[in-house]
C-alpha cells in the first residue's frame, strides 16, 4: 500500500507546480490588464511583421 | 442644410465641410489624419469602429520642453543608449480601432519599436530608439494623429507607481489550499472505516495542517494584524471575530489531529479565509483610468518657457520658476504662478478656479492669478511667488486636506463588528460555563466550537458584495465612486451643497437672449462681421450663436481693450461692447455679461449671454429639496441670482463671490452644526470643498480630464439622475441589514449544534459555504434589482 505515498506526492506536486505557474504568471503582470489581450487577438489577421527583440526587455521590465 | 458626419471624428460637420477621398470631413485637422493613415497602410483603423478619431490639436511648440533631457530623463521608465521606454497616459483611447493604431504606431515612424495598449488604464508603454525619434517628436507624432498624451506635473514628480499584487497572492493561496485541504478531507465525512483510510489517517492530517499555514500566517495575516490593531486601540471591529475565529480554527484543529481526536476543521478554516478575501477582492475592483487623488499639480504644466535676459527662450521645469522671473505664456497655457502682466493681450479663463463664468480682460500691470488659461495670443509675465505658495495652491495646506479618511469613518460593518464580538464572547463563556457543571470535558469543545461557528463571515462578506456590485452598476451607468466606504458615507448625507459655474451650469452651450429693436438684415450681417474680426470670448461666443451671413470685409475695424468693438462698412457704422462703451451709461446690473449695441449711433439693443443651466436641474432640486437641505455656493459674481431663483425650488439659499477657501469654511461650519455634507463641484476652487465634505462629487464633462480630488465622478450626462442614484445608495443600506438578518439566522442554527456540543467538521464545512454562497447571492440579485431603475 505505499503506493499511497507516491500517489500523494504526486498529486501535491504537480498541485504545486500549477501553483508555482500561477504565482509567475501575476508576478509578471498577466492579470494587470485583463481586457486589451481579448481584443487584441482579434486583430492577429492584420498584423504583419512581428517584434523580435522587444520580448528581452519584457522579462526585465516585470523582474521587480 | 442636413449637414454628414466627419469620416474622420463622427462630428457634424457644421462650419466647412471637405471633401477628400470621396468623403466628407468636418476640418482639415481630421482630413489630415486621415491622409496620413491612408498614406501609411493604417486605413484599417475606420474599418474597426466607424468613426473612432479625434481632431488633432496642432500646437506648435507645446512639447518643446520634452527636448530638456533632465525633464525626458524624469519620464521615461527605462533607457539605455538608444532604447527608450515610456508609458503615456492617453485619454483619447476608447475603443478597438485606438488599441489598433497605437499598436501599430512603427507603421509610422520606423522610431518605435514596439507599443502595447493598457485599455483599462488609458495607457501605451511604448518602446522607442531615441537615435531615430526623440521622445518630443513621439508626443509630436501622437498628438498629430489626435492621440495627445497627457504629461503632467504629478507624473513627473511621482516616483514609478507600484502596482500592489498582495491580495491576488493571497487569495491564490487560500484557494489552492482550500481546494487540495477539500480533497484530503473528503473521505473521512464518510467514516466508512475502510482500513486503509485508517491507516493513513494521520498522513492525510498532517498534510492538511502543512496547508493550512500559508493561508492562516500568509492569506489570513491581514485579518491577524487588523485585529490586534483594533484591540490596541481600543475599538472592536470586524476583524476581530473573524481573526479570532481564524486562530480558534487552526489551534484546535492542530490540538485535535496532535492528539488524534479527529481531523480537525482545515477545510472551513481555509475556506473562510477564501470567501473572505474573494470579497475584499471584489470590493477593491476601481477604475483604473480615473484619479479620485488629483491635486492642482495633475493640472498644470510640467514645464514653462522662460524668458533669459537676453530675450531668448528656455524650457524650465515648473517648480523651478523663482520670484523674479520672466515667463512667456503661449496662447490657450496655463498661468503657472502668481504674477504681473507685462507684455501683450491677457484674456483669462478663471472658470476652473474660481468659478467665475467669463474669461476677464488683462492689461498690462495687472494681477493676474494662478490657474487662469490664457485664451489667445501669447503674454509675457513676471513671477511674483513661487508655484507653491501661489493663491491657489495655498488652499492645499489647509488640515482639511491632510486628514486621513480612512480614520474619519467607521463603517457598518466594523460598527456592528463591536456589538457582535461581545455577544459571540458571551455566549461561548456561558455555554462552557454551564457544560463545565453537566461534563466539565466538553466545556473546552462547547468554547471553541461557538467562537468557530459565529465566526462572522457572512457578516462581513454583505457590505463588501453589496456595495462592490453597487460600484460596479453606477460605474456602467456614469457615476464613478472611489471605494465601497464613499457609497456608505453617501447613504448618511443629509445637505447637499452644488457649484454653480460648470456644475449647474454647462461650459458646453451658451443661451442668448436679445432684447431690443430688431436688427435689419444689413445690421445684422455688419454686427457678424465685426464680431468676427475680434479675438474676444464674448465676441466669439455671440458670433457662433448668430445666423451665418457671407462674410464681408469691413472697411474699417477698430478693437477698444477692455471696452467693445467698431466697424464700418460703407456708409453704415456699428458700436459692439459694454454698456458704458455703447451708451456712455453705467450698467444696469454687474456682471459683464452684456452685450450692447448701437448703429448709427443708434441704441439697437443688447444680448445677454449666460451659461445654460444643466438640463433637469431645476428638477433635480426639487427631488432632493424632500429628504436634503440644499444650498448653492458659487465663485461667480450675482448677476444671475434672478434667473437661479426661477429655476430652483423657493428659499434655496445661494451664495456668491465665494473663494475657494470660503467654501471650504461653510462645509466645516455645517459640519460644525452636526450636518453631513455632500459637496457637488467640478472646478479647483471646489477642491478645499470637496475634500472637507462627507462625500465630494465632482461633475465632468469627460471623466478622462482634468476632476478635482473627490469621492466620486459624475457624468455631466447623469446629472439629472443625481437623486435617483443617492436613493439607491440608500436602499443598498437596508439590502446590507436585511443580510446582517440572515447571517444571524444561520449563526443561530450553528450556535444550538455548538452550544449542544455537536458540532461535527462536516456541520461546520456545510454551514460556513452554504451561508457565505447565500449571502453572496441575495445581494447580487437585491443590487442589480434596485439598480434597474437607473435609466
Amino acid at each position: 500500500m505505499s503506493v499511497i505515498y507516491m500517489l500523494l506526492a504526486i498529486s501535491i506536486l504537480i498541485a504545486i507546480f500549477f501553483f508555482v505557474v500561477f504565482i509567475i504568471s501575476v508576478r509578471k503582470g498577466q492579470y494587470d490588464d485583463s481586457y486589451t489581450p481579448s481584443i487584441r487577438m482579434l486583430f492577429e489577421d492584420e498584423l504583419v511583421e512581428k517584434d523580435t527583440d522587444v520580448s528581452k526587455f519584457n522579462q526585465l521590465d516585470n523582474s521587480n | 442644410m442636413p449637414h454628414s458626419n466627419c469620416f474622420h471624428c463622427g462630428l457634424p460637420c457644421e462650419t466647412e465641410e471637405i471633401h477628400f477621398d470621396e468623403k466628407s470631413f468636418c476640418c482639415n485637422g481630421c482630413k489630415t489624419v486621415y491622409a496620413i493613415f491612408r498614406d501609411n497602410d493604417l486605413s484599417y483603423y475606420y474599418e474597426l469602429e466607424g468613426a473612432p478619431g479625434k481632431t488633432p490639436e496642432l500646437n506648435l511648440g507645446k512639447f518643446d520642453y520634452l527636448d530638456d533631457p533632465g525633464i525626458a530623463e524624469r519620464l521615461l521608465e527605462f533607457q539605455d543608449e538608444s532604447h527608450h521606454i515610456i508609458s503615456l497616459s492617453i485619454p483619447h483611447i476608447h475603443c478597438s480601432s485606438c488599441i489598433w493604431v497605437l499598436e501599430n504606431l512603427n507603421r509610422l515612424n520606423p522610431g518605435v519599436l514596439s507599443s502595447q495598449v493598457d485599455f483599462p488604464r488609458k495607457e501605451a508603454r511604448i518602446h522607442f530608439n531615441s537615435e531615430q525619434i526623440s521622445l518630443k517628436e513621439l508626443v509630436s507624432l501622437l498628438n498629430a494623429i489626435g492621440y495627445e498624451p497627457s504629461i503632467t506635473l504629478e507624473q513627473y514628480e511621482g516616483s514609478a507607481k507600484k502596482i500592489d499584487r498582495k491580495l491576488i497572492y493571497q487569495l491564490g493561496i487560500a484557494g489552492f489550499a482550500f481546494g487540495n485541504i477539500m480533497f484530503l478531507s473528503f473521505p473521512e465525512y464518510f467514516e466508512s472505516g475502510e482500513y486503509w483510510l485508517e491507516k493513513y489517517k494521520g498522513l492525510f492530517h498532517w498534510i492538511m495542517f502543512a496547508f493550512s499555514l500559508p493561508v492562516v500566517f500568509y492569506s489570513g495575516s491581514g485579518y491577524l494584524t487588523s485585529a490586534y490593531k483594533s484591540l490596541r486601540s481600543g475599538m472592536l471591529n470586524i476583524d476581530v471575530p473573524i481573526a479570532l475565529g481564524i486562530l480558534v480554527l487552526f489551534i484546535r484543529s492542530t490540538v485535535e489531529i496532535t492528539l488524534d481526536l479527529g481531523q480537525g476543521f482545515f477545510d472551513s478554516l481555509t475556506g473562510l479565509v477564501f470567501f473572505l478575501l474573494l470579497g475584499k477582492f471584489f470590493q477593491q475592483r476601481t477604475y483604473s483610468f480615473l484619479s479620485f487623488e488629483r491635486d492642482y499639480k495633475s493640472y498644470f504644466p510640467i514645464a514653462v518657457t522662460r524668458l533669459k535676459t537676453d530675450g531668448s527662450e528656455e524650457n524650465i521645469p515648473v517648480h523651478e520658476v523663482v520670484t523674479g522671473d520672466r515667463l512667456l505664456i503661449k496662447s490657450n497655457s496655463l498661468i503657472p504662478t502668481d504674477s504681473i502682466l507685462l507684455k501683450g493681450e491677457g484674456r483669462v479663463d478663471y472658470s476652473f478656479v474660481t468659478g467665475e463664468a467669463r474669461a476677464v480682460s488683462k492689461k498690462s500691470g495687472d494681477r493676474l492669478y494662478a490657474g487662469g488659461k490664457q485664451l489667445q495670443g501669447a503674454i509675457e509675465i513676471e513671477v511674483l511667488k513661487p508655484v507653491s505658495q501661489s493663491y491657489l495652491t495655498e488652499l492645499w495646506s489647509d488640515a482639511a486636506f491632510s486628514r486621513n479618511p480612512k480614520t474619519a469613518f467607521r463603517n457598518l460593518t466594523d460598527r456592528i463588528g463591536k456589538r457582535f464580538t461581545v455577544a459571540v464572547l458571551t455566549i461561548a463563556f456561558v455555554a462552557a460555563g454551564i457544560w463545565l457543571f453537566i461534563e466539565p470535558a466538553r466545556a473546552l469543545n462547547v468554547l471553541t466550537a461557538v467562537l468557530i461557528i459565529a465566526c462572522p463571515c457572512a457578516i462581513a462578506l454583505a457590505a463588501p458584495f453589496t456595495l462592490g456590485n453597487l460600484l460596479r452598476i453606477f460605474g456602467k451607468k456614469g457615476f464613478y465612486v472611489k471605494d465601497t466606504e464613499s457609497l456608505e458615507r453617501m447613504a448618511l448625507v443629509d445637505t447637499a451643497i452644488f457649484d454653480k459655474t460648470g456644475t449647474l451650469t454647462t461650459t458646453r452651450r451658451n443661451s442668448i437672449d436679445y432684447t431690443g429693436i430688431e436688427l435689419t438684415e444689413a445690421e445684422a450681417i455688419l454686427l457678424k462681421n465685426t464680431l468676427r474680426a475680434s479675438g474676444h470670448p464674448l465676441s466669439q461666443t455671440l458670433y457662433k450663436q448668430l445666423a451665418p451671413y457671407n462674410i464681408i470685409p469691413l472697411d474699417n475695424f477698430e478693437e477698444h481693450l477692455g471696452e467693445g468693438l467698431e466697424g464700418r462698412l460703407a456708409d453704415a457704422h456699428i458700436r459692439v461692447g459694454s454698456s458704458e462703451f455703447v451708451t456712455g451709461a453705467p450698467p444696469a446690473q454687474a456682471g459683464g455679461s452684456e452685450v450692447h449695441v448701437s448703429t448709427n449711433d443708434r441704441y439697437k439693443g443688447h444680448f445677454i449671454i449666460r451659461n445654460s443651466y444643466r438640463e433637469g436641474a431645476g428638477k433635480l432640486f426639487e427631488d432632493l429639496n424632500r429628504d436634503y437641505s440644499l444650498a448653492v455656493l458659487s465663485g461667480d459674481n450675482e448677476s444671475e441670482k434672478a434667473f437661479l431663483e426661477e429655476l430652483l425650488p423657493p428659499l434655496t439659499p445661494m451664495y456668491f463671490n465665494q473663494k475657494p477657501k470660503e467654501k471650504l469654511q461653510f462645509v466645516r461650519e455645517l459640519q460644525r452644526e452636526g450636518k453631513e455634507v455632500l459637496m457637488i463641484g467640478d472646478g479647483l476652487n471646489d477642491a478645499g470643498a470637496l475634500a472637507q465634505s462627507k462625500v465630494g462629487i465632482a461633475i465632468s464633462e469627460d471623466a478622462n480630464l482634468f476632476t478635482p480630488a473627490c469621492d466620486a465622478i459624475l457624468d455631466s450626462s447623469q446629472f439629472a439622475n443625481l437623486g435617483v442614484f443617492l436613493g439607491i445608495t440608500k436602499k443598498a443600506m437596508k439590502i446590507i441589514y436585511m443580510s446582517f438578518g440572515f447571517s444571524l439566522l444561520y449563526n443561530l442554527v450553528g450556535l444550538y449544534f455548538a452550544v449542544t456540543g455537536q458540532l461535527e467538521p462536516v456541520i461546520a464545512a456545510i454551514l460556513m459555504p452554504l451561508s457565505s454562497i447565500s449571502i453572496v447571492a441575495f445581494t447580487t440579485a437585491a443590487t442589480n434589482w434596485i439598480g434597474r431603475k437607473i435609466e
